[in-house]
C-alpha cells in the first residue's frame, strides 16, 4: 500500500482507497456466497421428494396383536394394533425411570393404535418387533431395546421412536404425514 | 528438486523439452535425476505400490462406469449385469472391489513405515499432512464406492454412517437430510455418492502429486533416520529403485491375484449380494474391514456424540504426530523402548479391528474367562489414545536413543564388509 498512499503518512488514517477495497471485497464475498448457495442447496430434498410426503393406511385388515409396516418418505412406519396387555404395560411404567420420559398417552391418539417411524434413534436401523427385554422392539445393530410404547429403555439409542404426524380420517383409515 | 540440467539426446525432444520441460520433470522426479538414500529397505516399496493401486482403481473404475447404472432401481441389476454379461466384467469388478482392499493394506503399511522411521518429523511435516489428507479422502471414496452396488450392506452401511452426523448438536438432523437429499438413504443419495465416487479419486491423484512434490524437496527419509550428507550417501532412483519397486510390484501382484482369482468375495460381505431393502436391516451390520478399528472405537464409547467424536479424533490425531514425538532420533531402530510400544500399538489396532467385526454383546472365550467384546473394545480404545497422548510424548522425550551412526555411507559399507567374507 505504501505506493498508493496519498494523504498523511500516519497509518491510522483511513483513505478513500481503503474504503473502496473493503467495499468491493465485501461485495465480491456476498456475490460469491450467493453464487455458491444453489450449488449447496441442490443437495436438500427436491420438490418431488417433498411432494411424496403423505400416505393413507387401511386399518380394517389389522387385527389386535398384529402390525403392518408401511413405507413413508423412504422409511418404514410401524402401525401396531396393540393388545390390552401391551397398553397396560406401557402405561404402568414409572416415567422417572425412562431415559427419554414421555407418557404413553402423549404418544398415541387412540390407545389401541401405536403409529411410529420404525427407525432406531441411534444410527437408523430398523428395529424388530415383539422382541427385546420390554416386549416391544429390539434393534439388532447395536442392541437398543424399546417398550410397547416404542420408548427407549436400554441400549445406545438416545430417544424414543419418533411419532409422525397423522390423523384418523375415519374409524378405519389413517393418513400419515 | 535441483534445477535440471537434463538434455534429451534427440534434437526434437530437446526442442520440445525447452518449451515444456516435462521430460526434465520426469527425469528429475522418477528417473536418474532423483537421488535417494542408498539404504532404503523394502518398507519403502509401499509408496509406489500405493500409486499403482490408485491407477488400478481409476482405470477399472472408468470402465465399470461404462456398464454401471447409478439409480436405486437399476444399480443392483447393473452390477449383476457386469458380473454375468459384460465381457470380463467379473474380472474388472473383482479387481476394483479387491483393489480397494489392496490399496488400504498398502497404505496402512506405508503409514506404519512413516510411524516407525519418524518420517513425519521435520523437515517432512507437510509431506505427512498431505498423506493423512489422502488417507481421509480414501476413506470417503471407499465408503461411497461400497454404496454403489446397492446391496443390503451398501444401504445399511450408508444409513449407519450418515446417521453418525445426527449426533451433531442442534443441526444434526438437518445435516443428515442434507446428505441424503431426502428423508432416508434413497436414490438421491446413491446418485450424489456416485458423482463424488467418480470425482474424489482424481482429487486424490492431485494430492499424490503434491505429496511427491513435498517428498522431493527434503528427499526420502531412510531406515537410519539420519540426514543425507552428500552424494556418497545416495544412488540414482533409476535404475536402482525403479528395479527394486518393480520387483516388489511383482510380488504384490501375486498377492493381489490370489484374492481376485481364488477368493474374490473373501473380503466382502455375502449380504451385499441381496438387493437393498429399506424395510429390513440385516442382523449384523459391519463396515468394510479397513474401517473396523474405528467402528470399534465408535461403539466403545457409551455416548452417541462422544463415540462419533472419538472415532474422528482417532484418525485426526495422526496430524499431531510431528509435535507429539520429541525424540532426538527419528528412527525407532535406535529407540528400543518406544519401538516396543509402537509394535504394541500395531497389535492393538489389529485387536480393535477384530472387536469391530464382532457384536459388542458377544463374548470372547479366553481359556476359562469370558470377556465381552464391549470391554475388550474399551480397553483397546484406551490404549489407542494413551499411545498418542501419553506414551509418544513422554517416552520420546525421556528415552535416550542409542548412538546414531555418523553417515549412511559408513553404515552401508560396514554392513557390506560384514557380509563379504561369506563369498
Ligand atoms: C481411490 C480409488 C477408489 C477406491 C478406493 C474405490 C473403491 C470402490 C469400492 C470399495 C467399490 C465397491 C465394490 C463392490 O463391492 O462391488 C467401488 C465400486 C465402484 N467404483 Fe470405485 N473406487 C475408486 C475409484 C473409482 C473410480 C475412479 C471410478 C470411476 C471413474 C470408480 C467407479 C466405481 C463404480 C462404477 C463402482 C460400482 C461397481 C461395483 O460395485 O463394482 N471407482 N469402488
Ligand atoms: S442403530 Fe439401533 S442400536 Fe444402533
Amino acid at each position: 500500500m505504501a505506493t498508493t498512499e496519498q494523504g498523511t503518512s500516519e497509518g491510522t488514517d483511513v483513505t478513500r482507497r481503503d474504503f473502496l477495497y473493503v467495499a468491493s471485497g465485501a461485495f465480491a464475498a456476498v456475490g460469491a456466497a450467493a453464487a455458491a448457495w444453489p450449488l449447496i442447496d441442490q443437495m436438500n430434498p427436491s420438490a418431488d421428494v417433498l411432494a411424496l410426503s403423505s400416505i393413507e393406511v387401511d386399518l380394517s385388515a389389522i387385527d389386535v396383536g398384529q402390525s403392518v409396516t408401511v413405507l413413508w418418505r423412504g422409511k418404514p412406519v410401524f402401525v401396531r394394533h396393540r393388545t390390552p396387555k401391551e397398553i397396560e404395560e406401557a402405561r404402568a411404567v414409572d416415567l422417572a425411570s425412562l431415559p427419554d420420559p414421555q407418557a404413553d398417552e402423549d404418544r398415541v391418539q387412540k390407545p389401541e393404535w401405536l403409529i411410529m417411524v420404525g427407525v432406531c434413534t441411534h444410527l437408523g436401523c430398523v428395529p424388530i418387533g415383539e422382541r427385546g427385554d420390554y416386549d416391544g422392539w429390539f434393534c439388532p445393530c447395536h442392541g437398543s431395546h424399546y417398550d410397547t410404547s416404542g420408548r427407549i429403555r436400554k441400549g445406545p439409542a438416545p430417544k424414543n421412536l419418533e411419532v409422525p404426524e397423522y390423523v384418523f380420517l375415519n374409524d378405519t383409515t389413517v393418513k400419515i404425514g | 528438486m535441483a534445477t535440471s540440467n537434463y538434455q534429451p539426446k534427440n534434437r526434437f525432444l530437446r526442442a520440445f523439452n525447452e518449451q515444456l520441460p516435462i521430460l526434465s520433470l520426469i527425469h528429475d522426479s522418477l528417473g536418474p535425476g532423483y537421488r535417494a538414500p542408498k539404504n532404503l529397505n523394502y518398507w519403502w516399496n509401499f509408496g509406489s505400490l500405493a500409486g499403482f493401486c490408485l491407477i488400478v482403481q481409476i482405470v477399472t473404475g472408468i470402465v465399470l462406469v461404462m456398464h454401471y447404472t447409478p439409480h436405486a432401481d437399476l444399480a443392483f441389476d447393473s452390477v449383476e449385469h457386469i458380473m454375468r454379461d459384460v465381457n470380463y466384467g467379473w474380472l474388472l469388478r473383482y479387481i476394483h472391489a479387491n483393489g480397494a482392499s489392496m490399496f488400504f493394506i498398502v497404505v496402512y503399511i506405508h503409514i506404519f513405515r512413516g510411524l516407525f522411521y519418524g518420517s513425519y518429523r521435520s523437515p517432512r511435516e507437510t509431506l505427512w499432512f498431505l498423506g493423512v489428507i489422502i488417507y481421509l479422502l480414501m476413506m470417503a471414496t471407499g465408503f461411497m464406492g461400497y454404496v454403489l452396488p446397492w446391496g443390503q450392506m451398501s444401504f445399511w452401511g450408508a444409513t449407519v454412517i450418515t446417521n453418525l452426523f445426527s449426533a451433531v448438536p442442534l443441526v444434526g438432523d438437518e445435516i443428515v437430510t442434507f446428505l441424503w437429499g431426502g428423508y432416508s438413504v434413497d436414490n438421491p443419495t446413491l446418485q450424489r455418492f456416485f458423482s463424488l465416487h467418480y470425482l474424489l479419486p482424481f482429487v486424490i491423484l492431485g494430492m499424490v502429486i503434491l505429496h511427491i512434490w513435498a517428498l522431493h524437496i527434503p528427499g526420502s527419509n531412510n531406515p537410519l533416520g539420519i540426514d543425507v550428507q552428500g552424494p556418497q550417501d545416495q544412488v540414482p532412483f533409476h535404475p536402482y529403485y525403479t528395479a527394486k519397486d518393480a520387483f516388489g510390484l511383482g510380488l504384490f501382484l501375486i498377492f493381489f491375484a490370489v484374492f481376485v482369482f481364488y477368493f474374490p468375495n473373501f473380503l466382502g460381505h455375502p449380504d451385499n449380494y441381496i438387493e437393498a431393502n429399506p424395510m429390513v436391516t440385516p442382523a449384523h451390520i459391519v463396515p468394510e474391514w479397513y474401517y473396523l478399528p474405528f467402528y470399534a472405537i465408535l461403539r466403545a464409547i457409551p455416548d452417541k456424540l462422544g463415540g462419533v467424536v472419538a472415532m474422528f479424533a482417532a484418525i485426526l490425531i495422526l496430524f499431531a504426530m510431528p509435535w507429539l514425538d520429541g525424540s532426538k532420533a527419528r528412527s525407532s531402530r535406535f529407540r528400543p523402548i518406544y519401538r516396543t510400544f509402537l509394535w504394541l500399538f500395531v497389535a492393538n489396532a489389529i485387536l480393535l479391528g477384530y472387536v469391530g467385526a464382532n457384536s459388542p454383546d458377544d463374548f470372547l472365550h479366553l481359556g476359562g474367562v469370558d470377556i465381552s467384546f464391549l470391554t475388550l473394545g474399551r480397553i483397546a480404545t484406551a490404549y489407542y489414545f494413551l499411545f498418542f497422548l501419553v506414551i509418544v510424548p513422554v517416552v520420546s522425550r525421556w528415552e535416550e536413543p542409542l548412538p546414531l551412526p555418523k553417515s549412511i555411507n559408513e553404515e552401508v559399507l560396514k554392513k557390506a564388509a560384514k557380509a563379504a567374507p561369506a563369498e
